[in-house]
């Protein structure tokens, strides 16, 4: 039986070819100058250019209140979803998650011509309004599915020990629904935080977000500090990462898409 | 009351989310350059994307003085090959994944310990990694490396990225599966070949089936990978085609409609996943019902 964990070599193999040496490559190319000798002057450009922080917070503002939005808009609709008796029909549900089988540049465009149909000028609103419609169902799904599993005798535990209908929710539902919670924030914080086309077709290149300095460094040849740009959000990621994931570490909560 | 609420903001949400593809959809339906203006009701933004377009260029014939302009018909022929290249490379892309991904599973399940943890452990990057860091860190994997960038290379993201998905999905079937059944079919004479054809793989087809699909349409629907990993040899998925478009100022008015087909297919195909998982569960009830009842 134990011969067979060999099994596992071809991927791991393979992992630390495609995904381990490239992030390592990464951190070289950002630690390196244009001689090629190792240097922080990428990683001092970055924190010297005032436009390009402030890029990197405005993004972060963006998305945290995209992020936001969603939970906001997100949780009670998963919540009613997973309420038999609010919603008894198993159609609703594949509605909300049908549109991420959507190509996202589509969806993206479509939503313009709808700003555009209305007369809704495309501009910083328009973009976090773009955001919210784009990454909703990332948020509603997973919430959905935590609330679905959960026992419901705690609740009526909470009921019988003389809790209202507010506390209920308050004290027990929200609780035992934070593993949703956590990877409902992060499959909607993450994409928003390194998007790059989304936003810029959303206001016409108006808005800029930080993918989008990312994407053109790169673009322009620019490998090393655009590395250097990569390392910050790779950073920013594994914090909020480890963040969410403080609590409990649910393996699976992550990938449950399908 | 309450019921009424809940239905009414579930709906209300619903609609705003789905107004944009129903604009999409209704727009494909007349043939007008730029969205929200309908020109009357016409199928041929339809018909145009199953005719190509000679080489993509409008000819004209100089006869002398007068310029006979005609009308360009169909799509570009790069739209077609981005489509069919889409759909290549998230074909191929989803087999390999799904067997290196299988494969992968059973000797993850079968580690112990901290090497358990850390194959787990590095599963989990590709899918926390932002799209544009997997890009990116690709593109200088590649250009170090000295790949000419093409299908190849943007096969290999796209397996970085869907492995670990099919990972995720076999799994639980692994974990479901009672060990014990392997070790009596070789009890009874069956190869270790055997046994893994016959016990396990038909244990764990579900998750590998499961794995299959969400990896190819992670691949249909993958954008920031491959735009940075497919060189600058012109070669397009739908994905950055469309990016590429839309940055040229609008949106060919042929992609309302691909979009529609698009849309319809996935539709269709999610709406008899889940009569067909409806009517299976049912079947197993009965099933059951009927063991119960010839027992007693």
């Amino acid at each position: 039986m134990n011969r067979r964990s060999s099994w596992a070599i071809p991927y791991f193999i393979f992992m630390l070819i495609f995904v381990v040496l490239p992030l390592v490559m990464i951190m070289l190319y950002a630690f390196k100058d244009s001689n090629g000798s190792f240097s922080f002057s990428n990683i001092a450009t970055f924190f010297q250019q005032k436009e390009a922080v402030n890029t990197l917070i405005y993004s972060i503002e963006i998305a945290i209140i995209t992020t936001l939005l969603c939970l906001v808009i997100g949780y009670p609709a998963a919540y009613i979803l997973s309420r038999k008796d609010l919603n008894r029909s198993a159609v609703t549900i594949v509605l909300f998650i049908m549109p991420m089988w959507i190509n996202i540049l589509v969806r993206t465009l479509a939503t313009v011509a709808l700003f555009d149909f209305g007369k809704i000028p495309l501009g910083e609103g328009a973009l976090i309004f773009g955001m919210v419609y784009n990454f909703l169902p990332y948020m509603v799904y997973p919430i959905y599915n935590t609330l679905n599993k959960l026992d419901n005798s705690y609740v009526e535990a909470a009921q019988d020990l003389g809790a209202n209908p507010i506390q209920q929710f308050v004290r027990v539902i929200i609780p035992l629904s934070k593993p949703g919670i956590s990877s409902g924030v992060l499959m909607v914080f993450m994409p928003t935080i390194s998007t790059f086309a989304i936003s810029e077709l959303l206001t016409m290149n108006k808005v800029k977000l930080f993918g989008t300095t990312i994407q053109e460094n790169i673009n322009n040849g620019l490998w090393n500090y655009g590395s250097a740009l990569s390392l910050i959000m790779l950073v920013l990621i594994g914090v909020t990462t480890l963040l969410s994931y403080s609590g409990k570490g649910d393996e699976q909560s992550a990938g449950g898409l399908l | 009351m309450k019921k009424f609420l809940a239905q009414a903001y579930i709906w209300t949400l619903l609609l705003l989310l789905y107004a944009p593809i129903i604009i999409i959809m209704v727009f494909s339906f007349t043939e007008s350059k730029v969205l929200g203006n309908w020109t009357g009701f016409s199928t041929k933004l339809y018909s145009n994307l199953f005719t190509v377009k000679e080489s993509g260029t409008t000819f004209a014939v100089d006869t002398g003085e007068l310029v006979v302009r005609s009308a360009p018909q169909g799509v570009s022929s790069s739209l077609f090959s981005a489509i069919e290249n889409t759909l290549l490379i998230a074909l191929v892309a989803s087999i390999i994944s799904t067997a290196l991904g299988s494969v992968a599973a059973i000797g993850i399940f079968n580690l112990k310990g901290k090497k358990k943890q850390a194959m787990y452990f590095l599963n989990n990057i590709p899918m926390l990694n932002p799209d544009i860091i997997t890009g990116i860190s690709l593109f200088i994997l590649f250009v170090a490396v000295g790949l000419t960038q093409g299908y190849a290379t943007i096969i290999l993201a796209h397996i970085t990225f869907c492995t670990p998905y099919v990972v995720l999905c076999v799994m639980p079937k692994l974990i479901q599966m009672n060990p014990n059944t392997y070790e009596a079919a070789l009890d009874l004479g069956a190869t270790p070949l055997q046994a893994m054809w016959k016990v396990i793989v038909p244990h764990i087809r579900g998750g590998m089936v499961s794995g299959f699909l969400l990896s190819f349409t992670l691949s249909i629907d993958d954008f920031a990978v491959t735009l940075f990993t497919k060189g600058n040899e012109g070669l397009d998925t739908l994905s950055t085609y469309i990016y590429a478009d839309a940055r040229k100022g609008g949106l060919t008015p042929e992609l309302r409609a691909l979009s529609t087909i698009i849309f319809v297919i996935v539709l269709v195909s999610l709406t008899l996943i889940n009569v067909y998982s409806i009517y299976s569960k049912r079947k197993n009830i009965k099933k059951q019902y009927w063991r119960y009842d010839k027992a007693s």
